[in-house]
């Protein structure tokens, strides 16, 4: 079992999830941010991988991503920075990118690194289910790896439980179809949304991401599933400041 | 070895739709349904009385008496530039427009590069009165003026792409984040035979009418619907796929696909993919693409904006992973050359990214007799200050 499933195992509730950019806003941050976010109560992480052309997700996330990358940020770099990760971090870990910076390392050799250096499951958004399924899914079970996918509120019902099938991590519910960087809008439409794949009593917990800003939205979304994940705002907020205190400021906001 | 789609999407070890969730239901509700719309007998009969009644097709297929004599070989020139709004794109967004009309959307995206897409888009939005949103690079709104100004009076709003090259492979990734955003009433007009399964299938049975007219008017001309060379140009492709299409399976026409090699394909400003470019996956689907050992997308150049492209679409991959076709690379100087060569032999002027196609002539040896046809996809008009500066006119 994973630290992904012990986390679900142990807790149900109000589990908050950060996200942010490897090797933003400096080269070297990325397991620094780690410490200060795990030190601060984030109870799981996700490091994104810089990709040149991220189409879902916002301005924000793409100019640190592009940051990261005219840095020299690349998965090299990245398993290198992250060797000592599990020194220094107990806290689940996830990675997430897009799918030709993986394809180009070797679906293989990445799953490999992920394991080697603690890293608990993936979020490559533009990986078709399909392909998963009929060529990395052993690789990715093989190496201990959770792959995550995203559920959006135009998923069909007949789809969200072929995703709840072949996930073993927790399922990714976006609070609307949108790029990263919205504000999350609960109309009665979401509510209803969040309310059915509730009340489908998936294997799998859910956690709401797109949209979490702030403790209201982060309550809000709770209601509905395991809990949430933070991505812009908090990308947003290193920009302007990345020290440690910098990051318990932030994430007093949430506890 | 088939050289068409598969039932999975897949041209060999290409295509797919590497897509995520949020776009999911859109690119499913097309590839259900695109098939069986386009094959439809009403369908098929608005398609073609708009292409010939609107757009004023069949284009000719023009024996160029003197650019024969010069290359000694009968070289015919399917003029895909007298079609309305200047180009082969016309015939895939009227295509696209009746598609989401019977999808119930009301409202149209585009990416365009050089403008002659979005033009396109703009001007099917105008003719069913839709609402039409265009993406253009910064870059390329400065450089193809003409066309802003022309997408702008037929009503599309032009949105600028600011982010990496500001160039077409932004505008792509604009159009695809509007999408994303606007998943229920929009559909996503792609202008080349590249994203996610279906769209490569669909725009290039929308532009094979180019080479189901190229068969019927050689074999009226020459007395064979074979010719010995087939030649186009390749940014994602549609032109060329749409000229190559028929003769696919034709094994004993040679196919030629000439992409831009920019300053040379060394010299850092290129968009030579099969050249530069290994496989992985841009804007939906798996293909050869120019990217650095990381897999981050390397910025093409090319004079031609309808040409500054990083990747080529799945089905070109693999006719040249299949070697079925030859892929070749012509210079921003060469293809200038070529243009005015046409113009003076000719008189007529061509786009930019067709002149490619014609440069390579200036390569090839003819024993002569041979029947090459050229895939003239564009006019010049939108590429004179181009032109202007170069020749210093």
């Amino acid at each position: 079992m994973n630290r992904i499933n012990q986390l679900f195992e142990k807790r149900k509730h109000n589990i908050l999830s950060i996200y942010y950019t490897a090797g933003f806003p400096n080269l070297g941050d990325t397991v620094r941010i780690a410490e200060a976010l795990e030190a601060a109560g984030a109870d799981m992480l996700e490091i994104g991988f810089p990709y040149s052309d991220p189409v879902a997700d916002g301005p924000v996330i793409q100019a640190s991503s592009k940051l990261a990358l005219d840095h020299g940020m690349d998965l090299n770099l990245l398993f290198e920075q992250l060797k000592d990760l599990r020194k220094k971090v107990t806290i689940p870990v996830l990675l997430m990118g897009y799918v030709n910076p993986v394809l180009q390392y070797g679906v293989e050799n990445f799953c490999k690194a992920c394991a080697a250096v603690g890293v608990d499951g993936c979020i490559v958004p533009d990986l078709p289910m399909v392909e998963y399924e009929e060529f990395y899914k052993d690789t990715f079970l093989e190496n201990g790896l959770s792959n995550i996918f995203l559920v959006t509120p135009q998923t069909s019902l007949e789809r969200i439980h072929k995703i709840d099938s072949i996930s073993n991590g927790f399922i990714y519910l976006l609070s609307s179809s949108a790029t990263t960087g919205k504000d999350l809008n609960v109309s009665d439409a979401t509510e209803s949304y969040f309310a059915r794949i509730k009340a489908m009593e998936l294997n799998n917990p859910t956690m709401i991401g797109f949209g979490i800003s702030n403790k209201a939205t982060f309550d809000k979304a709770c209601k509905y599933a395991n809990g949430a994940i933070i991505g812009t705002a908090f990308v947003k907020a290193l920009a302007k400041a990345a020290t440690a205190e910098d990051i318990a400021e932030f994430m007093k906001d949430f506890k | 070895m088939s050289y068409f789609v598969n039932e999975k999407g897949y041209y060999g070890d290409f295509g797919g739709a590497y897509i995520p969730e949020m776009l999911y239901p859109n690119v499913e509700e097309l590839r259900q349904n695109y098939l069986q719309i386009i094959n439809d007998a009403d369908f098929q009969k608005e398609f073609h009385a708009l292409l010939k009644d609107y757009v004023g097709r069949p284009s000719p297929l023009y024996l160029a008496k003197r650019l024969s004599e010069k290359y000694n070989a009968n070289i015919f020139l399917k003029r895909e530039d007298l079609n309305h709004t200047g180009a082969h794109k016309i015939n895939n967004t009227i295509g696209q427009i009746l598609l989401a009309e019977k999808l119930g959307k009301k409202r149209i995206i585009a990416e365009t590069g050089a403008g002659q897409h979005g033009v396109a888009t703009a001007t099917v939005c105008a003719l069913r009165g839709l609402e039409c949103v265009i993406y253009m690079g910064e870059v390329d709104i400065q450089r193809q003026a003409p066309n802003v100004a022309r997408m702008k009076m037929l009503g599309a709003k032009v949105v600028s792409a600011v982010s990496g090259s500001k160039t077409l492979k932004d505008a792509t990734n604009e159009a695809m984040r509007d999408w994303i955003n606007n998943p229920v009433d929009t559909h996503y007009i792609i202008g080349s035979v590249v994203g996610p399964h279906p769209y490569p299938d669909m725009v290039a049975i929308f532009q094979s009418i180019i080479s189901e007219e190229t068969k019927r008017q050689l074999l009226e001309q020459t007395g064979s619907e074979q010719p010995d060379y087939v030649l186009a140009c390749v940014g994602g492709g549609s032109n060329a796929m749409g000229m190559f299409y028929h003769f696919i399976d034709d094994e004993n026409v040679k196919l030629i696909a000439v992409e831009a090699a920019g300053k040379g394909v060394s010299s850092g400003f290129s968009a030579a993919t099969t050249f530069l470019g290994k496989e992985g996956v841009l804007h939906g689907s798996r293909s050869i693409l120019m990217q650095t050992a990381d897999g981050q997308v390397v910025e093409p150049h090319s004079v031609s904006a309808g040409l500054d492209y990083p990747g080529i679409g799945p089905q070109h991959a693999h006719l040249f992973k299949t070697t079925r076709a030859k892929y070749v690379s012509i210079t921003d100087e060469e293809s200038l050359d070529a243009g005015l060569l046409l113009t003076q032999k000719e008189g007529i002027i061509p786009a930019i990214e067709s002149a490619h196609a014609l440069a390579y002539l200036e390569k090839m040896v003819f024993a002569g007799g041979e029947n090459v046809v050229v895939c003239l996809s564009g006019r010049g008009d939108k590429d004179m200050d181009t032109y202007m500066k170069y020749f210093n006119l």
